[in-house]
């Protein structure tokens, strides 16, 4: 098992029915990198990791965990996975001690190192002073780190993250993603999905990025950054915006792709600076648009994100965030 | 690979005691319901009460079990936890199989509660080995019959409505209050074909006392009816899964 690839998947495909939620993906991960998935909602995300799990069966194609297929030997390699899923799904009715406990007994850990390993991940995750606190009572950041905590208790090779900073509060989601990016340190295998593009950019040593069902670029963050290097990135900030004058502009300048950062500030990708800057100042004035700001923009994980997908970042953060509020 | 489903079967069922027997839908519809009922027929006529006591015992173990399947299973579906149980070294079966027995283990607290409490009050004596013989399958079966209904549903309350249909139809066919053998003929082919007619007349015969063999029949044939029930609950929990 040893010199196996982490994660290898072959031409993956996954129909619901009639619709096409995994389309022919095909990638590996290496033992003890972090690899994003990056993509909207209904890219298939989800979908890649409940197959590669064993929760979902392909429609067709190939995926191996530690060497083993997914397919003849699930339950050898749930020994050796964990798992947290999109949603916090631990027992309301339990304390933190006692979910992490049965989580243990599921997963067979000897029972002589049950309480000390429950013990060092409550510590761990900074949640020994409530270790008898109700899941429920637990706040949501609480419970999105016992839901990880839950995930490593039976010391698994790899650990499968979906959306793990989903919902949190700038503060919870900062020292959740240290505690993941030490969780690397310890030689953990990590596979995550995140709509968080900064996110990505910290945590990941190579990220996919995907879309309506397809990988369009697989890549370290750096490589992908230098795709959207090869053209120039101006942001104009405004005293005002509407979304009536980026669709104006956009008809303006057709050649160029004309992307809302927030209400009052927009991105143009492409293009000669001068001419860009030219045209922008014409059109502000023609509509009588105080332009506060213009810079030339490094390009982020971000930049190429829309480089690559055609789709503005602000649109699917806002899209996801929705979801997350309406599911609690 | 036994052991690791075995382990989880046993913790599963701990745990879903813990978690699930006290919630108001597991008190309302498998205490409350059954007791309400017991206690109405003896306030009625406490005098013909021990005639009714196998038919009442056996709708004790039909609302108990499965009351207690409706929420160890569909509070879990609701909340996305059953997955968090597939998603270790356990497989589905055996996830299932630790679902019913929490349903069983609930019905046969009630059973025990009833049975223990009709017996001192009324001074009736069971024969204990013809109970166990019935009793043991019947919750099986009616765990195993909640767990099929259950598994095709998502919220609680569409689990006890949905099983409300065969708990009354079984309540008014299969001998619980109006004896199987005064019903016409063809409502009594009927009754033979639902498995509470079989707990009901097994019950009867540890309360009134026969033969050992006429109450193997009726455990054998409450066996088939559970492995009915169990395999296309199997089926419909894993096309959940697909």
């Amino acid at each position: 098992m040893n010199n196996q690839k982490a994660i290898q998947v072959s031409g993956l495909t996954k129909y619901y029915g009639e619709t096409l939620a995994v389309d022919h993906i095909s990638f590996e991960v290496e033992k003890g990198e972090i690899f994003g998935f990056l993509g909207p909602n209904g890219a298939g995300k989800t979908t890649t990791i409940r197959t590669i799990t064993g929760l979902s069966k392909p429609t067709s194609g190939e995926v191996s965990v530690l060497g083993l297929e997914v397919s003849s030997k699930i339950l050898e390699i749930k020994k050796h996975i964990g798992v947290v899923p999109e949603i916090s799904n631990l027992y309301d009715e339990l304390s933190a001690f006692d979910n992490l406990l049965f989580m243990a007994q599921l997963f067979g850990v000897p029972r002589s190192q049950r309480r000390k390993r429950v013990e060092a991940l409550l510590k761990m995750f900074g949640l020994f002073e409530r270790k008898n606190s109700l899941f429920r009572t637990l706040s949501r950041g609480m419970k999105r780190s016992l839901t990880i905590a839950s995930a490593l208790v039976h010391e698994p090779q790899i650990l499968f993250l979906d959306e793990p900073t989903a919902g949190l509060d700038v503060l919870a989601a900062h020292s959740l993603r240290n505690l993941i990016h030490n969780l690397r340190e310890q030689g953990i295998t990590i596979f995550l999905t995140t709509h968080y593009l900064e996110e990505a950019d910290f945590l990941c040593d190579r990220v996919a990025i995907l879309l309506r069902g397809k990988i369009l670029k697989v890549g370290t963050p750096d490589s992908l950054k230098a795709v959207a290097e090869e053209e120039s990135i101006i942001e104009f900030s405004f005293k005002k915006g509407d979304y009536q004058f980026v669709k104006d502009l956009s008809q303006r300048l057709p050649e160029l792709k004309v992307v809302p950062v927030e209400e009052t500030k927009i991105r143009i990708y492409g293009g000669i600076p001068s001419f860009v800057f030219q045209s922008v100042l014409e059109f502000s004035k023609e509509k009588g648009l105080e332009v506060l700001s213009v810079n030339s923009i490094k390009p982020t994980l971000e930049d190429a994100f829309i480089k690559i997908t055609g789709l503005s970042p602000t649109v699917m953060r806002v899209e996801k965030e929705k979801r997350t509020n309406a599911s609690g | 690979m036994r052991r690791d489903n075995l382990r989880a079967i046993f913790y599963i069922v701990l745990k879903d005691m813990r978690t699930y027997y006290l919630k108001p839908p597991a008190i309302s519809w498998g205490i409350a319901f059954p007791v309400v009922w017991i206690l109405a027929f003896y306030l009625r006529n406490p005098k013909s009460f021990e005639e009714l006591l196998p038919g009442l015992v056996a709708m004790t173990i039909l609302f108990s079990t499965t009351a207690a399947e409706a929420v160890v299973i569909n509070f879990e579906l609701r909340l996305g936890s059953l997955e968090r149980l597939l998603l270790a070294p356990v497989s589905l079966p055996a996830v299932l199989l630790g679902k019913i027995l929490g349903g069983a283990l609930f019905g046969l607290l009630m059973t025990t509660v009833v049975t223990t409490g009709s017996a001192i009050i009324l001074g009736a004596h069971p024969q204990v080995l013809y109970l166990i013989l019935i009793v043991l399958p019947s919750l099986f079966t009616f765990a195993a019959l909640g767990a099929l209904l259950c598994v095709s549903v998502k919220e609680v309350f569409e689990a006890q409505t949905l099983l409300n249909l065969p708990r009354f139809v079984m309540i008014f066919l299969c001998g619980v209050v109006y004896p199987v053998s005064a019903m016409p003929k063809a409502l009594q082919y009927i009754a033979y074909l639902m498995p509470l007619t079989y707990t009901v007349e097994g019950l009867r015969y540890s309360f009134t006392g026969g033969s050992i063999y006429s109450v193997l029949i009726d455990a054998l044939v409450l066996v088939g009816f559970s492995l009915i029930f169990i395999y296309p609950a199997f089926g419909l929990l894993r096309r959940k899964f697909e």
